[in-house]
């Protein structure tokens, strides 16, 4: 509708304001911006504009309480130069790339036997997903006295099996064994997510390829290759690039079972950037350690537009 | 079913096995710690994966009776259901329009929506908590009410945005034909076939806000204020000491009202979880 038969209708006898509403929102160029503007008022507020504040603070050296001025990139600096934070670099990278490769392998293994013809179905799909839905801060609680250094049902079990020597391991307490218990708790999260959206894709995949591979000789193993494989790549893809993001700016985990220690063993971003940040008030430098997650993200969104997105739509 | 399908059957769920245990032992567990006596508790020598001496809802009694479970249970419930009820409005309208509307910038609307999508709370968290300083807002429980519709109403429109592109565009059309505003054609004819999307995404939006925890930790900290979550985490340890029972209790407890959603709409749950990826 044209501006100017608006124009005749008001000539000719003043619509009531009700009516001129009703009108305009029944144009699509009215009616869109209307609907979107709360979520994007809301969204600009609080994600938008805390983003430029980090950006903001990371150059400058805001702390608690006290007016901040302009420091350049010397949080940077400082942070490369501190003990806590490269080995909290470091953790990132081997807790992420732990975490994601199992839960690749075992998040097919489940997918593949999930799928198979079950009798509970309904019941094992239940517990499989049950730790995705649990709040983690505090399944997370149960994991700290299952890992509990006198009481650790896990010792318990590896003693009665006869794999453990006594004590057993102190898991929480040493280095190594803290960075494996977080890393199997974050497995034990993430795993549902990996195996539901897996099976859905194996779902999708035409029983009638798999015929055809059977009739050409191809045994379960290349069938495996050669059909399940490349057509569950796609949405594998999208898993590993949203559990990614996710695990890479894990906090809720390491900060229940280790606080980050033994030693900043554990530490991973997030949970350094709060103790920076937060207990002890630098919050200049601890945004700076938060935006080393922003390069994670921005590979992520990138892939996932580029890659993804484009077969949407 | 002959032989052979029989076996596979038989070793599928052998193989299933393990993964159902490591799934869900930590429950077991947790809620076997939460009934037992602490003389058991805390003896080495007992087997920790049965009770023998009798269980007592001691820890349950302790927890309810003296700590402030209630008021954090009380305030998980009004933060996840007014933050979800936020979301699922201003997703549900910014879904619709985004997907079946034309309009200036449509499209790089969406893709902003679904990048903020993607950004972890823990990226923002410290400028929030300014944010939410100026606001008025410092340690309350609406700081909550406010700031988790940022990570769900990207996720509900998302979501949304999927379902309302399967409603075909002639239904609509026709009701608008016969004389029906656009709004009311939403209100009638688009949200009631879209109900299925509608519930999975309360369902997400209020999983995901009772679990939340980086905000709420951050946020609020006095004890009227806290959630469930960050109440059981951090008020039941004074110093070095863990009240092992209560903190299972308040673990197993904290989590009834998700597991009782959970059992109820768990078909809802399976396919919500897919759609971010399948869709």
């Amino acid at each position: 509708m044209a501006i100017g038969s608006v124009g005749v209708v008001t000539a000719r006898a003043r619509p009531s304001l009700r009516s001129r509403m009703s009108e305009l929102l029944d144009r699509e160029s009215w009616l869109g911006p209307i609907f979107v503007s709360p979520a994007l008022v809301l969204l600009l507020l609080l994600v938008a504009y805390p983003f430029f504040m980090a950006l903001y603070f990371s150059v400058s050296n805001a702390f608690i309480g006290r007016p901040s001025s302009f420091i350049g990139i010397r949080n940077f600096v400082r942070l490369w130069e501190s003990d806590a934070f490269r080995q909290t670099f470091q953790n990132a990278f081997v807790f992420c790339g732990a975490a994601v490769g199992a839960k690749v392998v075992l998040g097919i293994a489940l997918a593949l036997l999930l799928n198979q013809q079950l009798w509970f179905k309904r019941m094992i799909r239940g517990a499989v997903l049950l730790p995705w839905v649990i709040p983690t801060a505090l399944s997370t609680l149960g994991w700290s006295w299952m890992f509990n250094s006198l009481y650790s049902v896990v010792n318990w079990t590896g003693l009665a099996l006869g794999i453990m020597d006594p004590p057993g391991p102190n898991w929480l307490g040493q280095k190594y064994y803290a960075m494996t218990a977080v890393v199997v708790v974050n497995i034990w999260r993430g795993l549902p997510f990996f195996a539901i959206t897996l099976l859905a894709g194996l779902v999708a995949i035409p029983k009638e390829l798999y015929e055809a591979a059977e009739a050409d000789g191809a045994g379960p193993i290349a069938r495996f290759w050669y059909v399940t494989l490349p057509l569950l790549k796609g949405v594998l893809g999208i898993v590993v690039l949203f559990s990614t993001i996710f695990t890479f700016s894990e906090f809720n985990i390491v900060y229940v079972l280790t606080h980050g220690g033994p030693m900043n063993s554990t530490h991973l971003f997030a949970t350094l950037a709060r103790q920076v940040g937060l207990e002890t008030g630098r919050i200049g430098e601890g945004a700076a350690i938060s935006l080393y997650l922003f390069p994670a993200l921005m590979i992520v969104v990138w892939a996932q537009l580029r890659f993804v997105r484009k077969q949407a739509y | 079913m002959n032989r052979r399908q029989l076996t596979n059957r038989l070793l599928a769920h052998l193989g299933l096995l393990p993964f159902i245990i490591f799934a869900v032992f930590p429950f077991y567990h947790m809620t076997l710690t939460s009934l037992k006596q602490n003389r058991e508790l805390y003896d080495r020598t007992a087997v920790p994966l049965l009770i023998q001496q009798g269980p007592t809802f001691d820890h349950y009694a302790k927890l309810l009776w003296e700590t402030e479970f209630l008021t954090w249970t009380k305030n998980s419930l009004l933060v996840t259901v007014l933050a979800t009820f936020i979301s699922l409005v201003l997703g549900t309208i910014a879904a619709y329009a985004l997907a079946r509307l034309k309009f200036f910038a449509v499209g790089s609307l969406g893709t902003g929506i679904f990048v903020t999508y993607l950004v972890p709370t823990s990226l923002l968290f410290l400028p929030l908590a300014q944010v939410v300083n100026w606001l008025g807002l410092g340690d309350s429980k609406w700081a909550l009410v406010v700031t988790y519709p940022t990570f769900l109403v990207p996720f509900c429109t998302w979501l949304l945005m999927g379902y309302f592109r399967t409603v075909p565009k002639e239904v609509e059309e026709c009701a608008m034909v016969d004389g029906a505003t656009r709004i009311q054609a939403l209100w009638r004819i688009v949200l009631p076939i879209a109900v299925p999307g509608l519930v999975c995404a309360a369902l997400f939006a209020f999983t995901l806000s009772w679990n939340e925890f980086i905000y709420a930790l951050t946020f609020t900290s006095s004890s009227e204020q806290i959630t469930a979550s960050v109440g059981v985490t951090t008020e039941l340890i004074r110093g070095d000491i863990y009240y092992w029972g209560s903190l299972m209790a308040g673990a197993v407890l904290a989590s009834v009202p998700i597991v009782i959603l959970y059992v109820f709409f768990l078909d809802y749950y399976v396919s919500g979880l897919t759609a971010g990826a399948i869709k």
